[in-house]
């Protein structure tokens, strides 16, 4: 079974990283593109098939490391 | 006194606060592997020195704040013994919990590595007792992630409680609002936990130490502590 973790930035704290892709898109001439924020993706196998119990673990593992939840969020996606 | 400093893999500054807790204390400190599960018997101070631990991957500090000896050096701050994070050992501080906030990408996206003006907010901790109040101090810098970020509340409480120890400020003294250093909030520079015993810090006292070497307005940082310790 497969999984994947998305961390993103607080909508309220800064993302300088976000903000120098969002002039380099633009001075490409990239039109269109009003913001960009910078993420993670972390793509996690796992031996088990039990989602709930995948999730829960995915969840530990996000509270416990792949997550700083003072600036970011994270979300699970099962990917089949 | 006793003092041990942590070893993570990615440390470079191990050598340069054993040198000074060295040439301050005139004891060397013991190194202590991150893998190791306890820390010397009868540690008095416990030293997270500055570098690159496990290449900076995840997040700064992020799993070196997760490494065996922390738990060990929870337990030495939760009984109120000394700990002292200097740039990437404050990161990790704020990783594993120990102070609150975090460590993020300097503002301007520069590596900044140059001498720092700091005012000495607070004369009455461990860290800090041989300064004089109100101490501007010059450390120097050597970071990418300093812009230390706390959510609102967070802040309101720290400095409500007077935990700022160190803050960035211009040459007149006042408050640098100009973000150039780091952007960090309220131009913070160092931060003590409740009980004081643990202080964070992202300049580097223990580069201003030895007079050969230049300024040393980081000694009174590491006689404190000694001083502190030998009255215990």
């Amino acid at each position: 079974m497969k999984a994947r973790v998305l961390v993103t930035l607080k909508s309220a704290v800064l993302d300088p990283q976000g903000k120098a892709i969002e002039g380099a898109l633009r001075s490409l001439g990239v039109p269109g593109i009003s913001s960009v924020r910078q993420g993670k993706v972390f793509d996690v196998e796992f031996d088990g098939s039990d989602p709930a119990k995948a999730e829960a673990t995915l969840k530990d593992a996000c509270e416990k490391l792949l997550a700083n939840t003072v600036i970011e969020t994270y979300r699970i996606e099962f990917v089949g | 006194m006793k003092a041990a400093v942590i070893l993570f893999p990615g440390s470079n500054r191990e050598g340069d606060v054993a040198s000074a807790l060295k040439h301050v204390t005139g004891v060397t400190p013991s190194i202590v592997w991150h893998a190791d599960t306890d820390l010397p018997a009868g540690t008095d101070l416990v030293v997270l020195p500055g570098g690159f631990s496990y290449g900076d991957y995840l997040r700064c500090g992020a799993i070196a704040a997760r490494a065996a000896i922390m738990d060990a050096v929870r337990a030495h701050a939760a009984r109120g013994g000394l700990v002292l994070g200097i740039c990437n050992g404050f990161q990790i501080l704020c990783e594993s919990g120990l102070l609150p906030g975090v460590l993020v990408r300097n503002a301007r996206l520069r590596f900044v590595c140059r001498e720092a003006l700091l005012k000495v907010e607070r004369t009455d901790t461990p860290f800090t007792r041989r300064y004089a109040k109100g101490a501007i101090v010059r450390y120097p810098v050597a970071h990418g992630e300093g812009n230390y970020t706390a959510d609102t509340e967070t802040l309101k409480r720290l400095e409500g409680e007077g935990r700022v120890a160190f803050r960035y400020v211009m040459a007149d003294g006042k408050r640098d609002d100009t973000q150039v250093l780091n952007g960090a909030a309220n131009s913070i520079a160092g931060i003590v936990s409740e009980k004081l015993n643990v202080l964070g810090l992202m300049p580097h006292p223990e580069n201003h130490v030895d007079p050969l070497l230049g300024p040393t307005d980081g000694r009174a940082l590491f006689e404190s502590i000694a001083g502190v310790l030998e009255r215990a």
